[in-house]
């Protein structure tokens, strides 16, 4: 019930809840970024960052820097700070955080099936992956030829097993088929985080049920403006938009027909949050509109942190904390290419 | 049905009284205050030490002697607690001494008689209300104390704002004392035949 939750949550993950916001007291501020903004080197960058909670990740690192480096280790961080909660964290608070790696586990499956169909060593491929989506078996990945193969191979052992069956068929993959697979993949996953949470209920279950149906919402935006113009059928497009959110179903209804990106945002606008974030922006600019969703999402992330005594801080902090690793990718990779004037295209401040 | 009324009813009348006296739940809450705002109080502290100190007043054993009280304010600053919390089983201990001397034995023939039955019934209620009060008292000063502790490390400025809160909050298990008190010096025996 909720209310009650105030007297037992403590119990078991006070502890967990409260190093996970004194973790987000470290996120970087409005100052930070534009001190970063301004640096004329990765080495700049570097020695900024030494400043804030990244230091011990980066200040042994050698000159000269590349970007990925960068990224690597922050990245280090988030996976480092994500390891210790888990390991001290108890059911069903050890479930939800699981789950919220289950999204890396599915791209990196598909990062790595895709780079075997173009050839490329495996190795490579599994450097490339999210430190958050390992597990164990994800090398032999590349043996697999069609997804039935994948799923009894491999796939079967790993918790993205129940989410196979609606995609198993025996086609070989192709790159169409594979973003098909990607989607289909993470559409059961939002669909099963969506009514674990419900499960979990109070604080927990309203506060995540808004955040998944935002992301549930986002996606269904992204694969429709996607796949204008591709050889996706309409029917094909309304199977991968998730069972809930705002805009189920009759806004799904709407956008499985859209044919442009201006038909899209008419879609939208009917629905007053997504509303503000299409007036933003004008008519036929479409890059802004990721900029725009991850603002939104920043926005819901940050109040999720005004109550207590819920699980969504932990969700909140590490997609904070992704964001974050992205706007130092694209200040990093501004910075070495020399573009510093486009730096502010697409930093989102978190604070 | 029958036995079972019968067998709680046993079990009722076999458990000693001074299970059932003020300080029973008194404690189990002032231990529930606690372990709610001791908890929080650990982990946001690894990030930021500093609020330790002045945490600590909620949970802190309260002192008995308010000199020694005033000494641990002004001058030992760092030692700021939980004290809250703790005050709360303080009550239960002040309230159960209170009650057990109020208690006498009353001869078997006006065991029954109205007047022992209200003197009897005073007592019980008086620790009753006392221990439940208490109850809610410390679980909300725990739950404060867990918020306090939570937006302390993050603004130093809102530890104070957010302790008159838990002040306010303890002002119920000063109500249940009050109370309790009042209702308990009324319980007159009747003189010995």
């Amino acid at each position: 019930m909720y209310g009650w939750e105030m007297l037992s949550f403590n119990i078991h993950d006070g502890f967990l809840e409260a190093i996970v916001r004194g973790n987000r007291s470290g996120l970087l501020t409005a100052a930070d970024y534009n001190n970063l903004c301004q640096c004329e080197t990765l080495d700049d960058i570097k020695m900024h960052l030494t400043a804030t909670e990244y230091g011990p990740y980066l200040q042994n690192e050698p000159s000269p820097l590349h970007t990925t480096t960068i990224v690597e280790k922050c990245t280090l961080k988030l996976v480092d700070e994500y390891k210790h909660m888990l390991c001290q964290a108890t059911e069903p608070l050890s479930t939800f955080l699981q789950y919220i790696t289950y999204g890396h586990m599915i791209d990196n499956v598909v990062l790595i099936v895709t780079g075997t169909l173009h050839e490329r060593d495996v190795n490579e491929l599994l450097e490339k992956c999210h430190p958050l989506g390992m597990f164990d078996s994800i090398a032999s990945l590349a043996v697999a030829q069609n997804m039935r193969e994948l799923y009894r191979l491999v796939l079967v052992d790993t918790p993205l097993a129940p989410y196979f069956s609606e995609c198993i068929t025996s086609e070989d993959l192709d790159d169409m088929n594979i973003e098909i697979m990607r989607n289909t993949l993470y559409k059961a996953y939002l669909e099963d985080f969506y009514k674990f949470c419900q499960k979990l209920g109070g604080a927990t279950a309203e506060i995540m049920c808004d955040l998944l149906s935002f992301e549930a919402d986002r996606r269904a935006v992204n694969i429709t403006i996607n796949s204008i113009g591709t050889e996706l059928t309409r029917d094909d497009r309304r199977k991968l938009y998730s069972n809930f959110g705002l805009l189920y179903p009759y806004g799904h209804e709407e956008l499985a027909v859209c044919e442009d990106v201006d038909q899209v945002r008419g879609a939208m606008e009917k629905y007053p949050p997504y509303q503000s974030i299409f007036s933003r922006i004008s008519y036929g600019e479409s890059q802004m509109l990721d900029k725009a969703f991850y603002e939104e999402e920043v926005k819901r992330l940050c109040l999720s942190f005004e109550q207590q005594f819920h699980y969504a801080v932990f969700f909140a902090y590490i997609r904070l904390c992704e964001q974050e690793i992205r706007n130092l990718m694209w200040i990093s990779e501004c910075v070495a290419q020399n573009q510093k004037s486009r730096v502010h295209d697409s930093v989102v401040f978190i604070f | 049905m029958s036995s079972d009324s019968s067998s709680w009813e046993r079990a009722l009348v076999q458990i000693s009284p001074y299970t059932f006296s003020a300080i029973g739940v008194s404690v189990l809450d002032a231990a529930w205050g606690i372990f709610i705002t001791g908890s929080s109080l650990i982990g946001a502290a690894i990030k930021a030490p500093r609020i330790t100190s002045k945490n600590l007043i909620s949970t802190e054993s309260g002192a008995f002697d308010s000199y020694y009280m005033l000494k641990l304010l002004l001058v030992e600053l760092a030692r700021l607690g939980v004290i809250f919390c703790e005050a709360v089983a303080i009550y239960g201990v002040i309230v159960a001494i209170i009650l057990q001397t109020e208690l006498e034995s009353v001869p078997t023939s006006q065991m029954y008689a109205p007047e022992s039955l209200r003197a009897g019934y005073a007592i019980f209620a008086s620790g009753l209300i006392v221990g439940f009060a208490n109850l809610v008292c410390g679980v909300c000063v725990g739950i404060i104390g867990s918020s306090c502790a939570l937006s302390d490390a993050q603004n130093s400025s809102l530890f104070v704002k957010i302790l008159v809160i838990e002040i306010f909050g303890s002002a119920l298990g000063l109500f249940g004392v009050i109370v309790g008190i009042i209702m308990s010096s009324q319980a007159t025996w009747p003189a010995k035949a």
